[in-house]
């Protein structure tokens, strides 16, 4: 626990990126990789600070795995340059490139157990022995496989290879280390164990990382910073809490978490407050925002569920108000996820913290409720 | 149910039937001793005189032929030049096989097709032709020669000796050395290659720590297809190495069409087999067999 605390604290005064005169370890420069007529990665421009704990989220085939291997060595850009410390990589053979890659198809050594294939970096670094057998140990107790040293990859679980090629990739501790999916086998409990293994080992080493998922919940616990991909391009970067709370489009509040959509047309928008026509809400839609937006235009509001507020009961009439009934209930235990169908047949979700044992307004299928959000809880989108 | 053990038992009564049944036929042959007669050995099996019959045929079979082969040197001789020839043909073959299969895998998929294709044609002409079609080559008066006078360099004379001899071995038994060396090799995952590049091994690193060990099935099936035909191979040593080359297959020959000493041809025959065949089947089997548990 204490660990986690001082952990916590390191993070959160952690932020190179937001210090003009800090040098990115890895930078990818207008990048863009092709293969035949697809382009896979577009014109990706992409700086990781030493220390970083950097993560892409994106849907399957939107290029991660791409970026990541351009970075490796075993991908060349059409376009653009990746730096490492400065140091343009275009030429260097992967094998030179002082960092190691965890692979999604994890590529274990067939023919080694599993000490040997963790050990297999070691060896090329020119380690003495003893040294590699005690790198080994920590590793295997890292990934709680010390029973299995001696077994060969074909012995093993899928989530056991998984922790396998996490070992041998972290093993020879590299500078900048690639993680394709890390933890995508594992089950939930020794996966929210391992994250946190990881971001301790990470913060005590030293280490870069650069980490693949799709698991949305996975970046935001471990992540400094989240890129958002969406076919080959980077959509948003930024740390957890702004990408959630502050997505600069439609698609990264979708990709990230639950949201509500509300579209509408601009109505006013004075710099401080934008007031939408919707149909959903006879009173309008309203919220706070700064930037102005041009009159009429198509605009959105993004209401994460937790931010909608449940009303059994009639509350007094204003905007951002809206009437429905309850088409579904989810009981999630530290939460109760009400879907409600309000005018022009949308579904809006609205999450409820259940504070007590007993609910004292019990709420049931087809019942009628209203709903509402506050001026600061929407983000304004308009695209 | 019954067809199930009906298929279990196919390839015993193959074996049986191809195998055991003629294996018995020259082991029995091998126990005679050669006659004046037609067919060419003694006891005959003479089941009219039934039991009695039996029995005097069994207490005339003896180990003599073998005694024989044990006192008489040039079965030795003949014994371990075949055993030469085929170990140091094995070791080229693995030095010019193992390349030339690691370049057809690492071919773009298109063009390994017609290079498989390439390393099977020679199979569409006979065998014997091809390897006459050496001789043709080396002779003294040969394509080989007449054009190295072609280009003004001195002739050489290599039909009728050891090097004609590997070079007809190596020839001939190639394809059977690369087909499985380049199955292994092209099952490969090629991204292991890539791993072990960024761990940080060279590529001649990663080729002899992680391709090369994990092709050694492919090297064993090939190296013992081609080393136990090319211990009992006759044409090409009679073909190509001369009068002066001895080998089993030579030797086993002479023996079963010039002196017809059919016994002393099927004792050559069963000793190859039991001292050299059966323990390395056996040795290959027990190693797949171990691959396969670990
Ligand atoms: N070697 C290749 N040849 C041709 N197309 C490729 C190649 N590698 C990737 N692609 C294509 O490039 C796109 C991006 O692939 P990539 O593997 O980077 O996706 P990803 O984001 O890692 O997906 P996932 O989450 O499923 O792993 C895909 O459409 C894929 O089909
Ligand atoms: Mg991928």
């Amino acid at each position: 626990m204490t660990s986690r605390q001082s952990l916590g604290a390191v993070r959160s005064s952690f932020a190179p990126w937001a210090d003009p005169t800090a040098t990115p370890l890895v930078r990818f420069e207008a990048v863009t990789k092709r293969f035949g007529a697809e382009t896979a990665v577009k014109s990706v421009s992409l700086d990781i600070y030493e220390r970083e704990f950097f993560a892409l989220l994106g849907p399957s085939g939107c290029g991660k795995t791409t970026l990541m291997r351009m970075l490796a060595g075993f991908e060349t850009p059409d376009e653009g340059r990746v730096t490492l410390e400065g140091q343009d990589l275009a030429g260097l053979p992967p094998h030179q490139r002082p960092l190691h890659m965890m692979f999604q198809s994890y590529a274990l050594f067939p023919h080694l157990s599993v000490e040997r294939n963790i050990a297999f970096g070691l060896q090329r670094q020119g380690l003495a022995k003893a040294e590699i057998s005690d790198r080994v140990a920590e590793m295997l107790a890292l990934v709680r496989l010390e029973g299995l040293a001696r077994r060969k990859p074909d012995q093993l679980s899928g989530g056991q290879r998984q922790r396998v090629a996490l070992a041998r990739a972290l093993a020879p501790r590299p500078k900048v280390l690639l993680l394709d999916e890390p933890l995508g086998a594992l089950d939930r409990k020794l996966r929210e164990e391992t994250q946190f293994e990881l971001m301790a080992l990470q913060q005590r080493l030293g280490m870069t990382f650069l980490v693949v998922t799709h698991d949305q919940e996975e970046a935001m616990v471990m992540a400094d910073r989240i890129a958002v991909m969406r076919a080959g391009e980077i959509v948003q970067t930024g740390p957890p809490p702004e990408v959630y709370e502050a997505p600069n489009c439609r698609y990264v509040a979708d990709f990230i978490g639950e949201v509500n959509l509300f579209e509408g047309q601009v109505e006013t928008a004075d710099g401080r407050l934008v007031r939408l026509s919707s149909p959903v809400c006879p009173q309008g839609l309203e919220a706070a925002e700064d930037d102005p937006l041009p009159k009429s235009a198509a605009a959105w509001f993004a209401v994460r569920p937790e931010k909608m507020v449940l009303h059994p009961t009639p509350p007094p009439p204003g905007p951002n108000l809206m009437q429905g009934k309850v088409a579904d209930i989810g009981y999630l235990g530290d939460w109760t996820t009400y879907v409600v169908e309000v005018a022009g047949g949308q579904t809006v979700r609205a999450a409820r913290a259940n504070a007590a044992r007993v609910v004292e307004n019990p709420v049931d299928w087809g019942d009628t409720v209203w709903l509402t959000f506050a001026r600061d809880a929407a983000v304004v989108l308009s695209r | 149910m019954k067809r199930r053990s009906l298929a279990a038992i196919a390839p015993y009564l193959w074996l049986l039937a191809f195998f055991l049944f003629p294996f018995l036929l020259v082991a029995k042959l091998s126990l005679s001793d050669q006659a004046l007669a037609m067919p060419p050995y003694a006891p005959r099996l003479d089941l009219a005189a039934g039991v009695a019959g039996i029995a005097s045929f069994l207490k005339a079979l003896d180990l003599e032929t073998y005694l024989r082969l044990a006192s008489d040197r040039l079965y030795l001789v003949s014994y371990l030049s075949s055993l030469k020839f085929a170990a140091v043909g094995t070791v080229i073959l693995l030095l010019i096989g193992y390349p030339m299969a690691y370049g057809m895998s690492r071919f773009p998929p298109a063009g390994r097709q017609a290079l498989l294709m390439a390393v099977i044609l020679p199979f569409w002409t006979s065998f014997l032709i091809r390897i006459y079609a050496w001789v043709a080559i080396l002779k003294p008066q040969g394509l080989l020669n007449a054009a190295l006078q072609g280009l003004g360099l001195p002739a050489l004379s290599i039909l009728n000796t050891e090097t004609a001899v590997y070079l007809g071995l190596v020839y001939a038994y190639l394809p059977f050395m690369v087909l499985p060396l380049y199955a292994v090799l092209e099952r490969q995952d090629p991204s292991l290659m890539e791993a072990a590049a960024d761990l940080g091994a060279s590529p001649l690193q990663a080729f002899w720590r992680v391709t090369f060990p994990i092709s050694m099935p492919g090297v064993a099936a090939g190296a013992l297809l081609c080393f136990i035909p090319m211990v009992g191979e006759f044409v090409i040593p009679d073909l190509l190495g001369g009068p002066g080359t001895l080998t089993l297959g030579r030797t086993l020959w002479t023996e079963f069409f010039a002196n017809r000493d059919w016994p002393a041809a099927s004792a050559v025959a069963i000793v190859m087999l039991v001292t050299l065949v059966a323990p390395l089947v056996f040795l290959q089997r027990r190693a797949s067999t171990l691959a396969a548990a670990s």
